[in-house]
């Protein structure tokens, strides 16, 4: 199986450890695993800021970088729903369609297409998972708690499977933590909140990490804590999954 | 900055409460502006977002108790599409129907003419007092406002409406008006307004305060209007929803009734009724139904009965493809009480009559400069779309109006600057590596540049911390 690996990019720049791990874990579960080295961005930030027109460079570049691969795998559930929504080429949009229809999050292709029933993995710590929205409410990653459905979450189904880790039920199971993009610094007051408001959920419920499928969720919940100077640390599920 | 400052410096705020929404106006404050101001009062913030996520928890009960919820949904959202795909038909349908009932019917195509038709009935009686129960149309109209210029006293009979109006004020929530006011700073406002003792925020001596407050308006005001929240087009009757039974307390001892209603409040059949407000109540308060569900068909002998069915703006909204299905609201409310930054930021930081999520899809209609913010005080987490009873994809209708305000010129230069600047860098891959590597640079080495003043990130989070190398030169060094 060859799968293209799609690095969103302040992930590339800030969180390559993340990367790494996404990378070792799909090779763990014996995938050919290609990394096209010219990759960017998604365009998320342009066409949320309302100028998806100036997304369409990187459109471009992502079809030609991603043409190809079986699959396309990203350990960002926002991402990959942009891709899912909003690629499109000028170019080439047979590519683009065909590239929309096989993207994945990382949980969901681990569960929809590899189903993973083992991962060998150890994390004794209390970790409590933040269901990112695009991830749960764009891909349907896990069940939304507005709907009147059967719960089931992919995320948690895959780390049930690590070894000593303790899931920590929250709260509020699925509110935003407030990241949002560009809404983080042109909304501060409401944003930073909302982060405070979800970091506060875990710790009273004695979190030792949170985790989820987007790091830019846990890039905010994480610039919270260590301004609080708080013990609880963030860390992706890849790099749970991939931990021990 | 002047906005901002000014909002937490006026002797006009209560308690750090946000202004009137007229004063609001006045100023142009956008949504991130009055939001700030809300969130200086981070005590404040808490309470209105556990009492609003509260009401959200009472509508998940309440939904969960019906196996079908998901279903009625469905059905709900089918029947408002069909009414939205023939919506001339059913209005002059509406129209016979009720015309033979003898209902007086008008039309209005904005709201200077609704506000002209109701103030004409009211010459005609030669009345300059009325009472008036909840319709968020006439508050989208100004109603209230166009009357207190024409010498006319309105007395808003819904009590959370009568508290706001008492105050100056404008609601905040759709269906709870003053849910932004503690029981403490109702009982302030009554002892000076109503003569209560001062001190007591007891609620059942505050309510009684209210009613015979109101009740005196009741018996000797000869005009009342109501809002809408149904019209059916099959019998020409409308269906008025209140938990107070304000609306029918003014209706019956009034000689005039004179009904408000946005022209997508019809539905074609009575039947319909039984799965819209099954939802309704449901979804807004986790009521089954709301405590009175009063149909108004046919005047009593002697009163007279009206009723004004206003366009402002939705037969445009209906034109546009991408937002013509906001038009199946039935003003629940559930999207604001689900909103994360409508709890975190209070309705009157939309500065328009409809806040959350649906009225920032449904004011750019309105008007796209003035409420080219609103779009974009989402983070497009979905929920809102999620407990919308009849389906409305809200979130995306949020991303949709981004997309139409940019391209119609509605967005700050700056930010157009910024935007090409990072558009050209992200889809150039050594222009991307480049910028990235001195990002990460200049975090480890001359962190000052980026943590300050300067960068909102940083007033209340820490940057990430650099890492020693870009996982693409990770990669180059490792697996190539």
């Amino acid at each position: 199986m060859n799968v293209g690996l799609f690095i969103p990019c302040y992930v590339n720049q800030f969180y390559p450890q993340v990367a790494i791990a996404t990378l070792q874990l799909l090779e763990k579960f014996n995938c050919k695993v290609g990394y096209p080295l010219q990759q960017t961005c998604c365009g998320q930030p342009m066409a949320n800021s309302g100028y998806e027109k100036l997304s369409q460079g990187c459109n471009e570049l992502f079809t030609e970088n991603f043409a190809g691969f079986d699959y396309i795998v990203c350990p960002s559930g926002s991402c990959t729903l942009h891709i899912k929504d909003h690629l499109h080429s000028h170019k080439d949009e047979k590519t683009a369609a065909s590239i929309r229809g096989k993207v994945y999050e990382l949980s969901e292709f681990l569960v929809d297409i590899l189903k993973v029933e083992e991962v060998n993995a150890v994390f004794p710590y209390r970790v409590g998972v933040h269901q990112s929205c695009h991830g749960q409410r764009g891909l349907h990653t896990s069940q939304m708690s507005e709907l009147v459905a059967a719960p089931f979450s992919k995320i948690n189904q895959l780390l049930n499977k690590v070894q000593q880790i303790e899931l920590v039920q929250l709260n509020r199971v699925d509110e935003c933590c407030g990241f949002g993009g560009t809404f983080c610094v042109a909304e501060e007051a409401v944003s930073a909140r909302m982060g405070q408001d979800r970091v506060a959920d875990h710790e009273k419920n004695n979190v030792q990490v949170i985790t989820g499928g987007d790091m830019s969720c846990l890039m905010h919940l994480e610039g919270i804590l260590r301004r609080k100077k708080s013990n609880v640390v963030v860390k992706h599920i890849a790099e749970i999954l991939n931990a021990g | 900055m002047f906005i901002v400052i000014r909002l937490n410096h006026s002797p006009l705020t209560i308690h750090h409460r946000p202004l009137p929404i007229h004063i609001i106006m006045t100023h142009n404050a956008t949504h991130p502006q009055l939001a700030t101001a809300f969130n200086k009062d981070e005590a404040r913030v808490g309470w209105h977002d556990e009492t609003l996520w509260w009401v959200r928890q009472k509508r998940d009960k309440a939904a969960w108790a019906l196996p079908e919820w998901e279903q009625l949904r469905d059905t709900a959202s089918a029947i408002k599409q069909n009414v939205l795909s023939n919506l001339h038909d059913y209005l002059v349908q509406f129209e016979q129907q009720a015309l033979a009932n003898g209902v007086k019917v008008h039309w209005a195509a904005d709201a200077k003419e609704h506000n002209e038709i109701v103030h004409s009935i009211l010459q005609q009686h030669n009345v300059t007092q009325i009472v008036k129960s909840k319709s968020m149309l006439t508050e989208e109209c100004g109603l209230n406002e166009y009357l207190a210029n024409n010498k006319v006293e309105v007395i808003d009979t819904d009590l959370g409406e009568r508290i706001v109006q008492l105050a100056n004020e404008h609601p905040s929530h759709i269906v709870l008006p003053c849910i932004h006011w503690k029981k403490e700073e109702i009982g302030e406002l009554f002892h000076q307004h109503l003569n209560t003792p001062e001190g007591n925020a007891d609620p059942k001596l505050l309510t009684a305060a209210a009613r015979e407050h109101l009740r005196e308006k009741f018996l000797t005001r000869k005009i009342a209007i109501t809002g809408v929240n149904f019209a059916v087009a099959e019998t020409g009757e409308f269906v008025v929803c209140t938990n107070e039974g304000n609306a029918d307390m003014g209706a019956h001892l009034a000689d005039v009734h004179i009904a408000c209603m946005g022209i997508e409040k019809i539905i074609p059949k009575r039947e319909h009724l039984g799965v819209l407000l099954r939802l309704l109540a449901r979804s807004a308060t986790g009521q089954p139904v709301t405590t009175y569900s009063s149909h108004f068909q046919q005047p009593n002998a002697g009163q007279e009965m009206h009723i004004v069915l206003v366009d402002n703006g939705r037969s445009v909204q209906l034109g546009r493809e991408d937002f013509r299905n906001s038009l199946k609201c039935i003003r629940c409310g559930a999207c604001f009480n689900t909103c994360p930054v409508y709890r975190r930021s209070g309705g009157h930081s939309y500065h328009t009559a409809i806040a959350g999520p649906i009225g920032s899809i449904l004011a750019p209609n309105l008007d796209m400069k003035k409420y080219a913010d609103l779009p974009f005080a989402s983070t497009l987490c979905g929920s809102c779309s999620n407990v919308c009873p009849v389906k409305i994809d809200i979130h995306n209708q949020l991303y949709k109006w981004r997309q139409v305000l940019t391209e119609e010129g509605h967005s700050p230069k700056s930010k157009t600057v910024a935007m090409k600047v990072m558009a050209t860098a992200l889809a150039k891959p050594g222009l991307f590596k480049a910028g990235g590597k001195m990002m990460r640079w200049v975090l480890k080495y001359m962190p000052w540049l980026v943590n300050n003043k300067m960068n909102a990130w940083y007033k209340q989070r820490e940057m990430p911390a650099p890492p020693e190398q870009s996982f693409t030169e990770w990669y180059k060094k490792n697996r190539t």
